[in-house]
């Protein structure tokens, strides 16, 4: 089973929640694609076994049997490739390694050279598989290096828990596209809850069961719980905002590992989500 | 020579943004001629500053006053040897008019692009 946890609204509690469901359940996988920063390692403090490097794939023309018939220009829906003085010319950052160009090219001028983006690390915390995308500083797309994360975690019936990255972009899409369900890790703020509402539309338009996760829940904040009623989103579980758990947060250290009253919150929320309570 | 000025719905007025841009003025200084052409990057779901810069050395300018222009856009100018000169105030008529003066400086700091950030 393949459970992503978003938010739009960075800081929210992403990895607060999937690091702590993943300990919880013991045996899973867990896969940070929060590629940009990911720090599910920070309190997991998994043992590296493994390094792999992310490509992709940039072309790369052959001068001489180039003709500029601009083909390749044309066909480019990134604007990746921009027609100068008779020639192609490459912006590697732009260009999302479709390969179009290449099968396109009349002359065969166009091979494709593989750039490094990113790696990714696996390793071992426990009964907790740990898979963490980590891009290159300076790189604009962080999808490379997602897909690569997922495709490492991949575990059949295991259940995956997918950090995802802040937003409702293309880096999350990527992340949640192949997800089970959506655990929405939701902040009762105006702030959060303007961008829990954008997750949300998100997750439906893919058909994603959603369970909601309420953060630092400081009371009941309406507007949240309203939403989530007239749209039939069940609340699984609601953290309350306590000096305790900033604590253990601060301190690296895993809540569920230290105080009980997490601990049963998370056996709960793991167990509804195995029944199938999202929605 | 050929100019390009980026331009806002007016028609007149200088556009803020390169890439995104709805029109380009394009400026035929020695027939006179002058053009309001649809920026066919105006719309464009990434890599509106590339698209915008190839329909710029496309026109066959030399020249582009513009408020702003990313870096990427900025490379493609400097490899087809086309100038970028920094707009100021409101009308691309008074910009073309400095320009013929030679009183506009070139614009020589440019930003690392938006990519649907902003």
């Amino acid at each position: 089973m393949k459970v992503a946890v978003l938010s739009g609204k960075g800081g929210t509690g992403k990895t607060f929640v999937s690091v702590n469901l993943a300990v919880t359940a013991k045996n899973a996988v867990y896969i940070d694609c929060d590629v940009e920063e990911p720090n599910g390692r920070l309190f997991l403090k998994p043992e590296l076994k493994k390094e792999t490097p992310v490509y992709t794939r940039i072309p790369e023309f052959d001068a001489e049997k180039c003709t500029g018939c601009r083909k390749c220009v044309e066909f480019c829906r990134y604007n990746a490739l921009v027609f100068v003085r008779g020639k192609p010319m490459v912006f590697p950052e732009v260009c999302h390694s479709c390969g179009g160009c290449a099968l396109l090219c009349p002359e065969k001028a166009v091979t494709e050279s593989r750039r490094q983006v990113g790696v990714v690390e696996e390793g071992d915390a426990g009964g907790v598989r740990v898979i963490t995308g980590v891009m290159n500083t300076g790189e604009v797309s962080a999808v490379p290096v997602i897909k690569a994360a997922l495709r490492a975690g991949e575990a059949g019936d295991t259940l995956e828990v997918i950090d995802c990255p802040p937003g409702s972009g293309c880096p999350v899409l990527e992340s949640v596209m192949g997800a089970d369900c959506c655990i929405l890790a939701a902040e009762p703020t105006a702030f959060g809850f303007h961008n829990f509402q954008m997750v949300h539309r998100l997750a439906a338009l893919l058909h994603k069961p959603c369970g909601v996760v309420v953060n630092k829940a400081d009371g009941a904040y309406a507007p949240l719980e309203e939403y989530c009623a007239a749209h039939g989103t069940p609340i699984l579980l609601r953290i309350p905002y306590s000096a305790r758990l900033a604590e253990l947060g601060a301190a690296g250290k895993i809540a569920v590992e230290h105080d009980e009253e997490t601990a049963k919150a998370f056996r709960e929320l793991l167990a509804a989500i195995q029944k199938g309570a999202a929605k | 020579m050929i100019i390009a000025i980026p331009v806002d719905d007016s028609k007149k007025n200088v556009c803020v943004s390169f890439g995104r841009a709805p029109y380009f003025l394009i400026q035929n200084t020695e027939s006179g001629k002058n053009d309001i052409v649809d920026n066919p990057a105006a719309e464009a779901a990434g890599g509106a500053g590339l698209k915008a810069a190839q329909f710029v050395v496309d026109s066959g300018a030399e020249a582009l006053i513009t408020v702003r222009c990313g870096q990427n856009a900025a490379e493609v100018f400097k490899a087809a040897n086309v100038k970028i000169y920094k707009a100021f105030g409101t009308y691309a008529d008074e910009n073309l008019k400095a320009l013929a003066e030679n009183k506009l400086d070139e614009l020589t700091s440019f930003h690392a692009g938006f990519h649907g950030r902003a």
